[in-house]
């Protein structure tokens, strides 16, 4: 499917999420053009991570409704247009008997189909996907064995894999040391601005994605902004709120 | 020591049911492992004694349902998972729930005249013919299952959520797997008994994954372990006259603790090599 320009890849339409009693997110309303890049970001328990899981279908919203290409995410089928980063840091991955090739190999299996193996043509994206990513040299070595910046480049080759339009990243950067951090922004970047690839990020980082992203989405239950980061910089009410705050959180998180 | 036991019939259908177990156990076993599943094969087998004496008690034949209660509960289970409302304390209700649910119809109906220690641990040499061909064509049923959704059932033991967002029918790959995973556990009473099908079906695969291959070869180290061990400890417990079942989980204990001796995890200073 090639990109439509005149359609939003993703509309979020008042929803309201709720876990039980507690109110997780109240009427949010956004909008995600293609080729945009936005980061989502906000204090902890703002509910940034299930914005970003309603987004995807793996929620479903208690309120309001939510299209992905025009069309009603809950029944549509999603014809692998969307890629998943999820959140790093349990450590699940460390002692998983998977290499890096085929980590990556899992985002094509729903387009190859049950009972069938890799063609040539899937090697050939996986391979690619891997290049892109500056992986390919370690495509033999176990998951476990990389470091945290690695895994990420392998998680977002597996994501490139199955040929998404957009991509959503759950705190790609938590827990990577300043290199690393700078390199992944670095590919965030390439595939945004030179593939053209739609962006969706949860972050903790406001200086970093005040300077890398197109649009700031600015939670704390409510959307409180969404607009550029230029526009952010400027209200210093919205960098008191949300700079501040965040500023302690990456800094804990770093040390 | 000699195969002259393998001229007995009995001995022979016991060795034929050890070794289809002892290739099925595994198999399950290195996916359960992985999904963090290691006690669900605890709680199936004592469902699965459940299931028996039902059968015992009112006259149906014991294995189909044990089959049937067993893969109803596996059901069950991963609904509540997916549900959120699962846990360890659930496993242990279950567990314990089913296993005095048998014992008292076991002490109600004396009149069995069956020995609850051979469900209890297992006995590879009462295993009949008929015995032989539920357990030979579920094998089969589960081995081409397994087979057949492999490269899936890779991608949503490493990444549920990935694994959904890509568009993989994750819910329907989890039912067919829990469901080969009752099969399992269900064909393995005669072998080894309720009590130690967690062991059959966990320590090769707790083993083998110590090696740090990927799947593929972590599954065939499992089966190695596991075959071996079924193979010998039947061999053993024929000449030394001791319980098969219990010996083959001795034997794979031992290979575990040596794997495990010679495997140690290096404390090593965590180096990132994107800090060079």
């Amino acid at each position: 499917m090639k990109l439509d320009h005149s359609k939003n890849i993703i509309e979020v339409e008042n929803v309201s999420f709720s876990y039980g009693q507690t109110v997780v997110l109240e009427d949010i309303s956004l909008v995600v053009h293609p080729g945009d890049y936005l980061a989502l970001i906000g204090p902890n328990g703002a509910g940034k991570t299930t914005l970003l899981k309603l987004m995807l279908g793996l929620l479903v919203p208690t309120r309001g409704k939510i299209k992905l290409f025009g069309r009603d995410i809950s029944g549509s089928k999603r014809l692998n247009q969307i890629s998943y980063v999820p959140q790093q840091g349990d450590g699940s991955d460390i002692n998983f008997p998977i290499s890096v090739y085929e980590v990556v190999a899992t985002g094509r299996y729903s387009r190859v189909g049950i009972g069938r193996s890799l063609k040539p043509s899937d090697e050939e994206l996986i391979k690619k996907a891997l290049e892109q990513t500056g992986m390919w040299n370690q495509k033999d070595k176990l998951i476990g064995e990389l470091s945290g910046g690695q895994k990420q480049r392998v998680y977002i080759a597996r994501a490139l894999s199955s040929e998404p339009e957009i991509i959503f990243l759950d705190e790609p950067t938590r827990g990577l040391d300043r290199e690393a951090e700078a390199d992944l922004y670095k590919l965030m970047r390439q595939l945004n601005r030179e593939k053209g690839l739609t962006l969706v990020l949860v972050s903790h980082d406001v200086e970093k994605v005040t300077v890398e992203a197109m649009h700031i989405a600015c939670l704390d239950r409510n959307l409180v902004c969404h607009n550029s980061p230029a526009e952010f910089l400027a209200d210093s009410n919205l960098v008191d709120m949300f700079g501040e705050k965040t500023r302690v959180i990456t800094h804990h998180h770093h040390k | 020591m000699g195969l002259e036991f393998l001229q007995y019939s009995f001995m022979l259908r016991g060795f034929a049911a050890g070794l289809i177990v002892a290739v099925i156990a595994p198999l399950i076993g290195v996916f359960l492992v992985l999904k963090r599943y290691s006690l669900i094969a605890d709680t199936l087998s004592h469902v699965s004694l459940a299931g028996i004496s039902i059968g015992l008690l009112f006259g149906l034949n014991p294995g189909l349902t044990s089959l049937g209660l067993t893969v109803a509960t596996a059901l069950g289970l991963e609904k509540m998972r997916r549900g959120k409302i699962y846990s360890e304390a659930a496993l242990a209700i279950f567990l314990s729930g089913s296993l005095a649910l048998a014992v008292v119809i076991f002490s109600l109906a004396r009149g069995f005249n069956i020995n609850l220690l051979n469900y209890l641990f297992g006995s590879v040499l009462t295993v009949s013919a008929r015995d032989i061909y539920l357990i030979a064509s579920l094998a089969i049923i589960i081995f081409a299952g397994i087979l057949f959704f492999f490269k899936e059932l890779v991608a949503v033991t490493f990444d549920e959520e990935a694994a959904q967002v890509s568009g993989l029918p994750v819910r329907s790959i989890n039912t067919i797997f829990i469901i080969m995973a009752a099969l399992a556990v269900s064909i393995s009473i005669p072998v080894v008994g309720v009590l130690l099908i967690a062991a059959l079906v966990v320590i090769p695969a707790v083993t083998a994954l110590r090696f740090k291959k990927n799947l593929v070869k972590t599954i065939v180290y499992a089966e190695v372990i596991s075959i071996l061990a079924v193979i010998s400890g039947i061999i053993l417990s024929y000449y030394l006259n001791l319980a098969a079942g219990g010996t083959i989980v001795l034997l794979m204990l031992a290979v575990f603790i040596i794997v495990s001796l010679y495997k140690r995890e290096k404390k090593y200073v965590y180096v990132r090599s994107d800090q060079k």
